[in-house]
């Protein structure tokens, strides 16, 4: 029972201020529900969050060169940036190589100076084999070993590796590299991939959205309006293709698009086109947007779905009854209304597809290949820092697009079925 | 359905135009998906309909595939079908273990998943859940973020669990527990999603009912709350479970040769030597979504009139 004190305060029966007392009930509240979602934080953090962030801690971070070269590391330590190599400095390098020869270390350090500058690696493998025989004066013991050690990008390259932390990574997934001054610029136009295949990543991703979005929209607008009864049974045709197994849908579609596949089986059979002009339907492009398209086109009519049911019809009626033609009807009525499903269809859609790994890599081809796809060929040739970076700028990409979700559509509208 | 009878002959004519086009759309989404099952029974390696099988003749059609599904990587497959011959199909056909590493992996992530995010979601549900906005987000990213990304990380953590705090515990890559948690990470979301979504139209008041009535939370949590969402519990352990059925990436870079499941079978099979044995199974997985989307369905309904909302 709360009673008034002298001073006017509202208290609790045991004489504590009310606002107190409330504010300690809320705060137990507050802890109990915070103690029933722990569990679950603490599991994503260890199983999901921790493993990404050290996966991406390697997009800055290779000690391959700096941990095995630590004599030279310390000549470049105090000898500023443009010094000229000098006698100690092929000393210190002499030295590295003798012990990366023991240790067998050459590999991880020429690999990471390969990474700033190619072609050295050979250049540090060969080296360090015939380190033993490595004598003073050292500069002309390198020089005649080869000419490439008084170039000054090599010591550059060097220089660069002997710091564990490096942002190269970052530099070579944006087509760059560092100039033997330091500067950086654009690498040669015939091998610049990385940012062309962020284009081809984004860019085929927004076809998908577009092509689930003209399609998702008479079947979820259809939905929408057909008795229950009826829409239910049809949206077990869009629950379907959603409930199979990603690898058998993409296997139905070898099935039918392949050369000597159904499609065009049935295209000879019609007529259509000639037993020599099969058309070329799989292992390209195509391939990857016909099939993301039908994976991807469920997450489209469902948001679209679940919206286009709250309109009530009776304002398209209002607008036809005040002399509006069908089309202004749909175009001035209907369609904005279905804003809402449209924004979150597409989000959806197109954040899904702009990490889709599996169905590129089976049906794509050569030219279908999207980010993911590199990320993998990077990791399977152990180029870790580099599809580390990759991952990181596809991540960032994803998670602006997710904030944007979450605050255009909110999380909690993420529907399934 | 019967147009309105205000329409002019051009919309009618659109009207028409508009259910061909939707029905276009649903033979795009459900054709090749049905396609694979008579393929499947085709008695020539093709992956096309043969004539014998458009002329419905009996001998285009066998069970041939659905067999080598059971002799692949059998010892003696050619022995009489006794006793023995099943034994040796159970223990060492390449199809049937793949489907006992499925039902294993499959079945624990599903209780991790389920169990954890079921009481989370209860946490979630409660007004005064501090940050929710925040945590729900943190709690769905592993449906978000690409599968190659988390997998890469997954590979790199799992080579070295304790590496970060300094110590060393062995690896999870090549476990079954490795790969149970890297299953029920990526199934978390949709447990969440479906639970936080029947809890949303659970009724409050019935808790403090209870609570007036002296039952303890957790007599109030198994008699009252439990019933009452568990078919929103079940609906989101089927969808964590298919999610891990269905799952080929993190098998790829966790799992060891012990660990084959039958996506990463079926990714062979695509990849290298695709075989008609390919369409069988995915006739069986067919059949699997079928049963699970129906049962689903049920649920959903059930759970719609257990909350007192009309089906629509």
């Amino acid at each position: 029972m709360s009673q008034i004190t002298t001073n006017g305060d509202l208290t609790t029966s045991d004489g504590r201020p009310l606002k107190a007392a409330l504010a300690a009930a809320q705060f137990r509240a507050k802890r109990r529900a915070f103690f029933l979602v722990a569990p679950l934080l603490l599991f994503i953090i260890v199983s999901f969050i921790l493993p990404i962030g050290q996966m991406l801690h390697r997009s800055v971070f290779h000690d391959g060169f700096a941990a095995n070269a630590p004599d030279v590391k310390a000549w470049f330590a105090v000898n500023p940036d443009g010094t000229a190599p000098d006698e100690a400095a092929y000393a210190a390098l002499a030295q590295d190589f003798k012990a990366m020869k023991a240790d067998k270390t050459a590999g991880i350090a020429g690999t990471r100076v390969n990474y700033t500058l190619p072609e050295t690696r050979s250049l540090i493998t060969a080296t360090a084999r015939v380190a033993d025989d490595l004598a003073p004066p050292y500069k002309d013991a390198f020089l005649a070993l080869n000419p490439k050690w008084g170039d000054a990008a090599v010591w550059q390259a060097m220089r660069s590796a002997s710091s564990a932390y490096t942002a190269d990574f970052y530099l070579i997934s944006t087509d760059r590299e560092r100039a033997a001054d330091g500067t950086i610029q654009k690498v040669p136009e015939n091998t610049r991939i990385y940012i062309y295949l962020f284009v081809k990543t984004f860019l085929l991703s927004a076809v998908i959205t577009v092509i689930c979005f003209f399609l998702a929209f008479p079947v979820a607008h259809l939905l929408a309006t057909l008795p229950t009864a009826r829409a239910n049974l049809m949206m077990i045709l869009v629950l379907l293709p959603f409930w199979t197994s990603l690898l058998v849908r993409t296997t139905s579609w070898i099935v039918l698009l392949q050369g000597q596949g159904v499609v065009n089986d049935v295209l000879i059979a019609l007529g259509i086109v000639g037993d020599d002009g099969r058309l070329k339907m799989m292992y390209n492009q195509a391939g990857t947007i016909i099939v993301m398209t039908h994976v991807l086109l469920p997450f489209m009519i469902l948001p679209l779905y679940s919206v286009m049911k709250t309109i009530p019809p009776s304002y398209a009626r209002a607008a036809r009854s005040l002399g509006a033609t069908s089309w202004t009807t749909f175009r001035r009525i209907y369609l904005p209304q279905t804003l809402p499903g449209i924004g979150a269809g597409a989000l959806l859609v197109f954040i899904l597809a702009v990490g889709y790994y599996i169905t590129p890599a089976l049906v794509g081809g050569a030219d279908g290949q999207l980010i993911s796809n590199f990320i993998d060929f990077h990791m399977d040739k152990s180029n870790w820092s580099l599809a580390a970076a990759l991952s990181a700028m596809l991540l960032g990409g994803v998670l602006v697009l997710y904030w944007l979700y979450d605050r255009l559509v909110g999380i909690d509208n993420l529907k399934l079925g | 359905m019967a147009l309105p009878i205000y329409l002019s002959p051009a919309e009618r004519v659109w009207q028409y135009a508009y259910r061909a086009i939707c029905a276009m759309i649903f033979i795009f989404l459900v054709a090749p998906i049905l396609i694979v099952i008579p393929l499947s029974f085709n008695a020539e390696p093709y992956f096309t309909f043969t004539q014998k099988m458009l002329s419905f003749d009996p001998a285009g059609y066998s069970m041939r595939w659905y067999d080598t599904l059971l002799t692949d990587g059998m010892r003696a497959p050619e022995k009489l079908r006794d006793a023995g011959w099943w034994s040796d199909a159970w223990n060492n056909a390449t199809w049937v273990k793949a489907t006992k590493n499925s039902l294993i992996v499959g079945f624990w992530a599903t209780i991790l998943a389920t169990v954890l995010g079921t009481i989370a979601a209860l946490g979630l549900s409660r007004p005064e859940m501090p940050y929710r906005r925040l945590i729900m987000a943190i709690l769905i990213s592993p449906m978000i973020v690409p599968i190659i990304i988390i997998a890469t990380g997954l590979f790199f953590f799992y080579s070295d669990p304790c590496g970060i705090i300094g110590l060393h515990c062995g690896r999870l890559t090549a476990t079954y527990t490795g790969l149970v948690l890297a299953h029920a990470t990526l199934g978390i979301p949709f447990v969440i999603i479906t639970v936080t979504a029947t809890l949303s139209g659970f009724d409050q008041s019935l808790i403090r009912a209870s609570a007036s009535l002296g039952a303890n939370p957790r007599v109030t949590f198994f008699k009252v709350i439990l019933p009452l969402i568990l078919p929103g519990i079940i609906s989101g352990a089927l969808f964590a479970f298919v999610t891990s059925f269905d799952e080929v990436v993190a098998v790829l870079f966790l799992a060891g040769p012990e660990q084959q499941t039958i996506p990463r079978q079926m990714w062979n099979g695509i990849r290298e030597a695709i075989s008609p044995a390919i369409l069988a199974v995915a006739t069986l997985l067919v059949i699997v979504s079928i049963t699970l989307l129906t049962t689903v369905e049920l649920l959903r309904r059930r759970s719609e009139r257990l909350r007192g909302v009309t089906p629509q």
